[in-house]
């Protein structure tokens, strides 16, 4: 077994050092080769005709390797950061919800706008992972596994902000299903509740659907440490503790992959197993985010009370998702050496589209909302959406003090993404990085609008009330995304961040029957078959 | 396969020229295609114990091995039944029978705001189950098993196509195997000890 680093492999390649992979260049005009218009052949999935042993070496490098110089400093950043909202979640705990914006009127304001801004993100890995693959778009294997990461990830960051914004942490089992100090149980009408078993089943289920796609990658990396340590069994041992690497690795990636050994009839079952996972997932992460929306849309309040909202929840959560994944992948592209053969022009260009379409969906539900508003009839909710959050103060007296809450949640949502009507801006990183930037946080604002411009100004005058966020609610969201990158780096750093064996099968060399790999002789494997006799 | 996943120790006879005993034959092909042929072939005689590994599963070659379908839909299926059934039961128990409030003044009993959990347990059941039932029926997990021995063996996660044929097999003949494999095409043959 060769151990040659993959930027070695290149650099080696590019000094002639090593034969060419197959001569292999772009098509002029196609950008990184991933772009062509040439209806007659499928786009390669995979630049560089890679091997599936260069498959092997490209990303278990990734997982064996420092990434380099940028990844400590980052780390040491998010970390701090992650450290800093356990401070500020004990800080609220023994303190009090006090230590928030919060009032009387506002009593969800950043908490539970954290809290869908997070489950949202998640959702764009469930969709990639198991929406797509229904649909067998093949592409979807450059993107799965960090966007599947991405989602776990987003979904602890979300956990965290129901459970504390309850103001009496230790009462939080209030939510399980068992009976309070009176003998009573939860209330199975309340949409909380029902937010409670949506939540922590999509956050188990993708769990899962995340492991045992890891199971087969973690095989590999388990065995790859094994061969190295039969090869060389006197490696030097980590400083400062007893521990030699690959030992570590055969023991840690031995315990995730189970034991498995590639079999096919084990494959058969595996791939059977990662076809339902895929199916419940469709309708599970469609529920989620509905359930989330009916948070709101049970209760009476204008702006939260309007049957438009599962579905707009939704595809908001699809959008900022998607933006996630671009936002995390584009640098990280970047950073990692031949991460571009595996993660292309094509692939960023077919998420820009669905950012474009998702984006216009977005933008027709908050149209329709204000159609509905006025088309309605109801005084309240024509109020909450023309005077709490679209007119700007400088144009009517009553004009809404939030509005350039709802502007930056318009321009980021709705015109950002319209960039990609043009060929070459939804093909290029930066603009689609920047695009991605804004989308993250017009979601934000989405939730914040909804949220606090229809709590903060409901039915009565007298009961009206600005919300303005402490430095405890500023710290405590920034401290979480601080946990999701946290997460989110240390899986850069030690895990297969590419599902390994679901884009082997993708290359060409993986069909048993396709030509031009050096068994044209076999022909068609069945011809073969009936040929020659048995 | 013995009992839970550990092979069991019946002696077939085959053993190396050192005493010790037999797993299996072991045959690495060069390619996916060229395995796939390979795994027709060992159908067609009539092979029971054996296996093709690959680094990623081979479009077709449950077919080409013969392998039956899998009843896993089936173990999917009772967890779904038993997750709507539980979720319901649990939810009609606990609001309408063992402490009933008057909420909003709807029935006790209505089903209808019992939608939503009934769905998340439904699937929450059956994604446990289509994930403990597939490492069951692969006998996963497990600690090792004889083929890790083989450094050839190890090679499958990144780029090697091997067959095993067991020694266990009622048509396996020692020697005659390892030629017929030869025959089939493969780039190399080992025997690996149990």
């Amino acid at each position: 077994m060769s151990h040659v680093p993959p930027d070695k492999l290149t650099a080696d390649r590019l000094a002639g050092r090593a034969p060419d992979a197959n001569d292999w260049a772009p098509e002029p005009g196609s950008g990184d080769g991933s772009l062509t218009e040439d209806p007659s052949y499928r786009a390669p999935l995979v630049l560089n005709n890679r091997s599936v042993h260069e498959i092997t070496e490209i990303v278990c490098g990734y997982a064996e390797k420092s990434p380099g110089r940028w990844w400590l400093p980052v780390f040491g950043l998010a970390s701090s950061l992650a450290g800093m909202a356990q401070i500020m979640i004990l800080y609220l705990i023994i303190t009090g919800v006090g230590v928030w914006g919060l009032n009387n009127q506002v009593d969800w304001a950043w908490d539970i706008t954290n809290f869908v801004f997070w489950i949202g993100i998640g959702h764009a890995g469930t969709l990639i992972s198991a929406i797509l693959c229904l649909f067998k778009q093949q592409w979807r294997t450059a993107v799965n596994r960090a966007a599947e990461a991405m989602t776990i990830f987003a979904v602890i960051c979300a956990g965290i902000f129901p459970g504390i914004h309850v103001g009496r942490a230790w009462m939080a089992w209030f939510l399980a299903p068992v009976p309070n100090s009176n003998w009573i149980w939860p209330n199975f009408r309340s949409p909380l509740l029902w937010d409670v078993f949506a939540v922590s089943t999509y956050a188990t289920v993708s769990l899962l659907f995340w492991f045992m796609g890891l199971i087969p990658d973690h095989a590999t990396l388990r065995d790859r440490a094994d061969l190295r340590l039969r090869q060389n069994p006197h490696q030097a041992r980590l400083p400062f503790t007893p521990f030699k690497p690959d030992v570590l690795r055969v023991f840690i990636y031995g315990l995730l992959a189970l034991g498995w050994r590639n079999s096919s009839r084990h494959w058969m079952r595996y791939e059977k197993a990662y076809i339902l996972l895929a199916g419940l997932s469709t309708p599970l992460v469609l529920s989620v985010h509905s359930i989330v929306s009916f948070d709101f849309a049970t209760s009476i309040l204008p702006g939260w009370h309007t049957t438009i909202f599962p579905p707009y929840f939704v595809a908001g959560a699809v959008f900022g998702g998607f933006a996630m994944v671009l936002f995390l992948l584009i640098p990280a592209r970047e950073l990692f050496p031949n991460m571009k053969d595996l993660l292309t022009l094509r692939h960023l260009e077919n998420m820009s589209k669905i950012l474009l379409v998702t984006g216009m969906l977005v933008g027709f539900a908050y149209a329709m909302e204000f159609f509905i508003a006025w088309y309605g009839g109801n005084d309240f909710e024509y109020y909450v959406f023309a005077y709490n959050r679209a007119l700007p103060t400088w144009l009517h007296e009553d004009g809404a003090p939030y509005w350039w809450a709802y502007w930056t949640m318009i321009t980021c949502n709705v015109f950002s993404p319209q960039v990609f009507w043009i060929k070459a801006l939804r093909r290029n990183p930066v603009v689609i990085w920047l695009v991605a930037l804004a989308v993250t946080i017009g979601m934000w604002f989405e939730r914040f609008v909804i949220i606090v411009t229809s709590l903060h100004r409901a039915f009565l005058p007298g009961e009206w009330h600005m919300f303005y966020p402490t430095w405890v609610d500023i710290l405590t969201f920034v401290g979480s995304c601080g946990i999701f990158l946290t997460l989110f780096l240390l899986f850069l750093r030690f895990m297969p961040i590419f599902p390994i064996a679901e884009i082997k099968a993708i290359l060409p060399e993986a069909d048993p029957h396709g030509p031009g790999h050096g068994h044209d002789d076999h022909g068609n494997g069945h011809s073969t078959n009936e040929g020659e006799g048995h | 396969m013995g009992i839970l996943g550990f092979p069991s120790k019946v002696d077939h006879g085959f053993r190396t020229p050192d005493g010790g005993v037999i797993h299996g034959v072991m045959a690495e092909f060069g390619s996916a295609a060229e395995i796939y042929h390979a795994a027709e072939k060992l159908r067609d005689a009539g092979f029971q114990k054996w296996d093709v590994f690959s680094p990623f599963p081979i479009h077709g070659i449950d077919e080409a091995m013969g392998i039956k379908r899998t009843i896993l839909p089936w173990i999917v299926a009772c967890g779904a039944i038993t997750g709507v059934s539980a979720a319901l039961l649990m939810q009609w128990w606990m609001s309408a029978v063992d402490y009933p409030i008057v909420v909003q003044g709807k029935p006790y009993d209505a089903w209808e705001p019992f939608v939503p959990i009934t769905f998340e347990l439904g699937v929450l059941f059956s994604a446990f189950s289509a994930l403990i039932g597939m490492l069951a029926l692969n006998g996963l997990p497990r600690w090792n098993h004889p083929l890790f021995k083989s450094d050839r063996f190890l090679r499958v996660s990144d780029d090697a196509f091997v067959v095993v044929i067991e020694a266990g097999d009622p048509k396996f003949q020692g020697a005659e195997t390892v030629d017929m494999l030869q025959g089939l095409g493969a780039s190399d043959v080992e025997l690996v000890e149990e």
